[in-house]
């Protein structure tokens, strides 16, 4: 590999993707649908809560292809920087390489430009990227994602959805996308009171995945027979920290009971 | 029409390599040196905001001398050349040798084909898992690519400031010997440094993935305010 250099009226700045296209690296758009033909890696259920210190952000581990489990223990939850996490679905494989172009876009403004992005920036390149990518989604391989923030500029904890065109929206309490959206969103907006600690919002965030799963079969509950849990991170003013699975097995074990309490011993 | 005087072509490289180290000498030097937890790069820089020193990715970093235009435009470069090189490879297959091979390439071909050779001279550092792993490339404007062990100098006085180096700066040392050893030479016998002039950043060898980082003015002047005469706080 040379030293990339262009002339003073082709130079991409600090816009990795950009420099990334110049260079003929971005992949050629299927100039047809290709989930006629393929059957493509689907990754599914992703939410993000805001409370007073920051961010809950979480997702399922499973990606189906059609009808199958293809794989039990991908991610879907990302650091995007030190201060912010993206979570993906859709098409797994656009969405995780959309996730590695994303991530690497935001160190290669800071690092050429010598600071970082505001929380606002970093949301609209996200907005631009999906609204780049929507050739490629109408050809089946649609990626929707979440962008979660601590924006120490105001010292509050943001969140943005998306929509395939690329729309972006700011959301106030909670954000979630894929198919098990609306059945985690529900129990979130049943149990969301503004006044959640980071504990409370976190065993939220898993009963909602915990209830996605128990009606969406594309979405992965949680697994204590090989101890594959939810990516749970959360986002606050010392930045992106994910939780460890020992912390989450305790707290699904206890989910688990209190849903049994609530069932009252019926079967 | 009169034809052109012919030059020899020694006269014209001896010309060439005059007016770049001319360029060069009027800016101020830079030392690099190893410590025992990573790499330390020092500078003199009055300005806060135009930096000499910079991180180009997870354990390497770029320092520049000269023009200030010049290694800048060198610095993108390498930024571009390693955010490429890890997004289509993978993030441990970014090296400084390479980038310091394609410096040197760059640089090279510039002072032979160019109208004008490059007024700068520039440090690729990249920090190894143990200290034998730590790596010091010094490119200069002809492309002239050096790989130096412990300490280097960039700049003009390089040799005088080489010298004081060469007393005060101790292998394995801690990373306060390494920045009074750095100020010292830079500053000589005969001048004081203000905190504000000189720009400090390490490769922290257990850092984060991201092992650049730039030492705030309380932390060098924690170091040496206290027992340097140097150095006026």
């Amino acid at each position: 590999m040379t030293l990339p250099s262009f002339r003073l009226s082709e130079d991409p700045g600090p816009d990795f993707a950009a420099l990334v296209r110049r260079m003929g690296l971005s992949p050629a758009v299927p100039d047809s649908p290709v989930d006629a033909r393929l059957t493509i890696t689907h990754g599914t259920t992703c939410v993000a809560v805001r409370y007073s210190g920051g961010v809950v952000m979480a997702g399922d581990r499973r990606a189906t292809s059609g009808n199958f489990i293809s794989h039990r223990t991908i991610e879907k939850v990302f650091p995007a920087d030190r201060h912010s996490g993206v979570a993906i679905a859709g098409a797994a494989g656009p969405a995780i390489e959309m996730v590695r172009l994303f991530q690497l876009q935001l160190e290669h403004y800071e690092k050429v430009e010598g600071a970082p992005l505001s929380l606002e920036g970093k949301a609209n390149q996200l907005s631009q990227m999906v609204r780049n990518h929507l050739p490629a989604a109408m050809q089946g391989l649609a990626v929707v994602p979440i962008f979660a923030g601590f924006d120490t500029a105001r010292a509050a904890g943001r969140l943005f959805q998306y929509d395939v065109t690329g729309g972006r929206y700011e959301e106030f309490d909670h954000a979630s996308t894929g198919s098990g959206q609306m059945h985690a969103s529900t129990v979130i907006k049943m149990g969301w009171r503004g006044t959640l600690s980071a504990d409370e919002t976190i065993d939220l965030v898993l009963r909602a995945l915990y209830e996605a799963s128990d009606e969406d079969s594309a979405t992965g509950g949680p697994d204590l027979l090989r101890g594959i849990f939810p990516v749970v991170a959360t986002i606050t003013s010392s930045g992106f920290e994910r939780l460890d699975d020992e912390d989450l097995e305790a707290r699904y074990l206890s989910i688990l009971g209190q849903v049994a309490t609530e069932r009252g011993g019926s079967r | 029409m009169t034809a052109p005087f012919y030059v020899a072509p020694e006269q014209m490289m001896q010309d060439r390599a005059d007016y770049a180290r001319k360029g060069i000498a009027r800016g101020r030097a830079m030392v690099a040196c190893t410590y025992d937890q990573g790499i330390l790069l020092c500078a003199e820089n009055p300005s806060r905001m135009l930096r000499k020193i910079s991180e180009i990715y997870d354990r390497i970093a770029f320092a520049g001398v000269g023009k200030y235009n010049e290694f800048d435009q060198l610095r993108i470069a390498g930024v571009r050349h390693a955010d490429l090189k890890g997004f289509s490879f993978s993030r441990e297959d970014v090296d400084a040798r390479s980038l310091a091979n394609q410096y040197a390439q760059m640089l090279g071909q510039v002072f032979t084909h160019e109208m004008k050779p490059m007024e700068v001279e520039i440090l690729v550092a990249e920090i190894g898992h143990d200290s034998v792993g730590d790596q010091l490339f010094h490119i200069l404007y002809d492309g002239t690519l050096i790989d130096e062990t412990g300490w280097c100098v960039l700049g003009g006085e390089a040799e005088a400031i080489g010298s004081r180096m060469q007393e005060q700066w101790v292998e394995g040392g801690t990373f306060a010997e390494a920045l009074q050893a750095a100020v010292d030479a830079l500053a000589g016998p005969d001048r004081s440094l203000v905190v504000s002039e000189i720009e400090v950043a390490v490769l922290d060898r257990a850092g984060p993935r991201r092992a650049f980082r730039r030492v705030e003015d309380e932390d060098v002047t924690a170091v040496l305010g206290s027992n340097d005469t140097n150095i006026d706080t």
